[in-house]
């Protein structure tokens, strides 16, 4: 997997018909998904967004969002602080349920069926929709524990099994050859990115459906961040992605769809490339490149 | 650095201003170091000479003959792991309802409210508290039993007297606010992302809690344990009023029974050489012991924040 790089078109003058605006070079940006054999299959919304409204308490912080999230694809979402990406994403998964005073209006499905209705088993939903914080979050216990405790939760399975799935969890994460040979020391003692993989890993060994990832880099060095980054397009193969981020360069280099969000609202949702080369709406262009927010 | 712009004047008054506040800061420092010496100096020179392996092995004796410790011993260790069993696991669920369940809700206020009260209570109180439920009042009642078990019922009689059950029971109802408020603290500490992360792969609350929240509170739970150890071991009033003092052997918990605290009371303020001999020994070994698990409680709290 190459890297991708973003450049302005100020070093590279006539490529835009609007000179002054700094765009992006489409061919160097966006990640070839010809070779990929995920195209060609076809597209499955997998969850989807209707006229939903987010509030905390009295205070709307989502309005009228609606939108496609796909089967076997990255959906990246991007905007400025306090948005309402992070909202958004916590309520994939019903997170906001934790706390009193929030609630959800409006309609979100997983596979067709309704996840904000009342009575729904919220542990279930979320062994179905995994997460991914902005912070690592080691359980304060050993790294094999820190997988084997979310296995152990929905299925009984003899110890060798467990075993087996704690090592390809570690493998699918890249995190294997750091640490197989100190599986029962503390999850709190590895490094920041290696946390942040230990983390990933114990999503995927539920083995959910669908993963949220909010801004999994942020506290991450660049090392750390391309190995998630690989991991994710890895993991793109078996699983619906939402990741997001502030890292422009790091949505165009991982999603296939990017949604744009300013102030609660959805402001441009569509195919990365054409978000970030061609966006239909000024705000959208103004903030890829780096002139808002 | 050239001086051409700063005011000498200005900057040696401060420095004076300085090294004043230093003084006074560092004098006061060893006032209050000095009383702890001095309290622990003429324990050790009063005690250690009274030290020997007859203190450990025999009873308190009748004034003017010689004798030990050991009843006084088992006593207190008895009622004080009595009483920490008895009161650690309600202060530890108490404070799991107020840090996990019931966060800013009325009830939770409230009860932080009384168990800050609690906390500060004086122990006579406490003492005087529990003699007049457990030891001034008779309860005799029968349990009855199916069939010819126990002879068909289990009779039991409580109070009329002093007694090891109500000393354990008053030494509880000082370990509970302690466990309480440090285990309604230590799990307020606990991460919100990890409460989080913990739900987010669909665990259930009760597990959240007691896989995640307590292991990451644990040891600072422990070390609140332990401070509640600490300080009921060497309490005198409330085991005055309740299970007073008993000159021989027993570990009968509906009689009066021998401990450290009291022992120390009656023998320091009597005339015999030997008694008194004794109270200093007895006031050793209690310190001694807080001094043991204040060390540990304070090496755990630290062995926590290492972790993180």
């Amino acid at each position: 997997m190459d890297r991708i790089k973003m450049e302005s078109a100020g070093s590279a003058p006539g490529l835009s018909e609007r000179p002054k605006l700094p765009t992006i070079k489409a061919e160097l940006m966006v990640r070839d998904t010809g070779e990929d054999d995920s195209t060609s299959q076809d597209l499955h919304e997998k969850m989807s967004l209707r006229n939903l409204n987010f509030f905390y308490g009295s205070s709307q912080a989502l309005f009228n969002l609606n939108l496609p999230l796909y089967d076997r694809r990255v959906t990246a979402f991007i905007g400025p602080s306090g948005c309402g990406k992070s909202t958004m994403l916590r309520v994939l998964n019903r997170m906001y349920d934790l706390y009193p005073g929030q609630r959800a209006e409006g309609e979100v499905t997983l596979e067709g069926e309704s996840i904000l209705r009342q009575g729904l088993d919220l542990n279930l939903l979320r062994s179905r929709i995994g997460m991914v914080f902005q912070k690592p979050t080691p359980f304060p216990m050993s790294i094999y524990d820190n997988i084997a405790f979310g296995i152990k939760l929905y299925e009984k399975l003899p110890k060798s099994e467990i075993d087996a799935r704690v090592e390809d969890c570690l493998r699918k994460s890249a995190l294997w050859e750091e640490v197989k040979d100190k599986l029962h020391a503390n999850g709190m003692s590895l490094s920041g990115g290696q946390q942040q993989r230990l983390c990933i890993a114990r999503t995927v060994a539920i083995r959910p459906e669908v993963i949220l990832l909010d801004e999994p880099c942020s506290a991450l060095d660049p090392i750390s961040t391309a190995a998630i980054e690989d991991l994710l397009l890895e993991l793109r193969k078996d699983y619906m992605i939402v990741i997001v981020t502030h890292n422009m360069q790091q949505a165009a280099r991982v999603s296939d769809y990017t949604a744009f969000m300013v102030l609660g609202k959805l402001i441009e949702f569509g195919e990365t490339q054409q978000v970030f080369t061609r966006p239909s709406q000024k705000q959208t262009e103004e903030y890829v490149t780096g002139r808002f927010g | 650095m050239s001086a051409t712009n700063m005011d000498m004047r200005l900057y040696a008054s401060r420095k004076l201003r300085n090294t004043v506040m230093m003084t006074l800061c560092v004098a006061a420092a060893g006032i209050g170091l000095m009383w702890l010496a001095l309290i622990l100096g003429t324990l050790l020179f009063e005690g250690v000479t009274g030290v020997e392996l007859k203190v450990f092995t025999e009873m308190t004796p009748p004034p003017g003959d010689s004798g030990g410790l050991l009843n006084a011993i088992v006593g207190s260790l008895f009622m004080t792991v009595l009483g920490t069993l008895l009161g650690t696991p309600i202060g530890i669920l108490a404070g799991t309802y107020m840090a996990e369940y019931g966060r800013n809700s009325k009830l939770t206020m409230f009860v932080r409210f009384i168990n800050d009260i609690l906390l500060s209570a004086p122990s006579i109180v406490i003492g005087l508290f529990v003699y007049t439920i457990l030891v001034a009042p008779h309860i005799e009642f029968a349990i009855p039993m199916p069939g010819k078990l126990f002879g068909g019922a289990i009779e039991i009689e409580l109070g009329g007297h002093f007694s090891g059950l109500a000393g354990a029971v008053a030494l509880a109802i000082i370990v509970i606010p302690v466990v309480v408020r440090t285990t309604e603290d230590m799990l307020n500490l606990v991460p919100v992302h990890l409460r989080e992360a913990a739900s987010a792969l669909g665990m259930p609350r009760s597990l959240v809690i007691r896989h995640v929240a307590y292991r990451a509170a644990r040891a600072g739970i422990i070390t609140g344990v332990l401070l509640a150890v600490a300080r009921i071991s060497g309490e005198t009033a409330p085991l005055l009023f309740t299970a007073l003092n008993n000159q021989f052997w027993s570990l009968e918990l509906n009689h009066p029974l021998a401990n450290l605290p009291v022992v120390i009371f009656q023998y320091a303020m009597s005339p015999y050489e030997e008694w008194q001999r004794l109270a200093w020994v007895g006031a050793l070994l209690i310190t001694t012991a807080v001094l043991l698990l204040s060390i540990i409680a304070r090496t755990l709290g630290t062995q926590r924040s290492k972790n993180g």
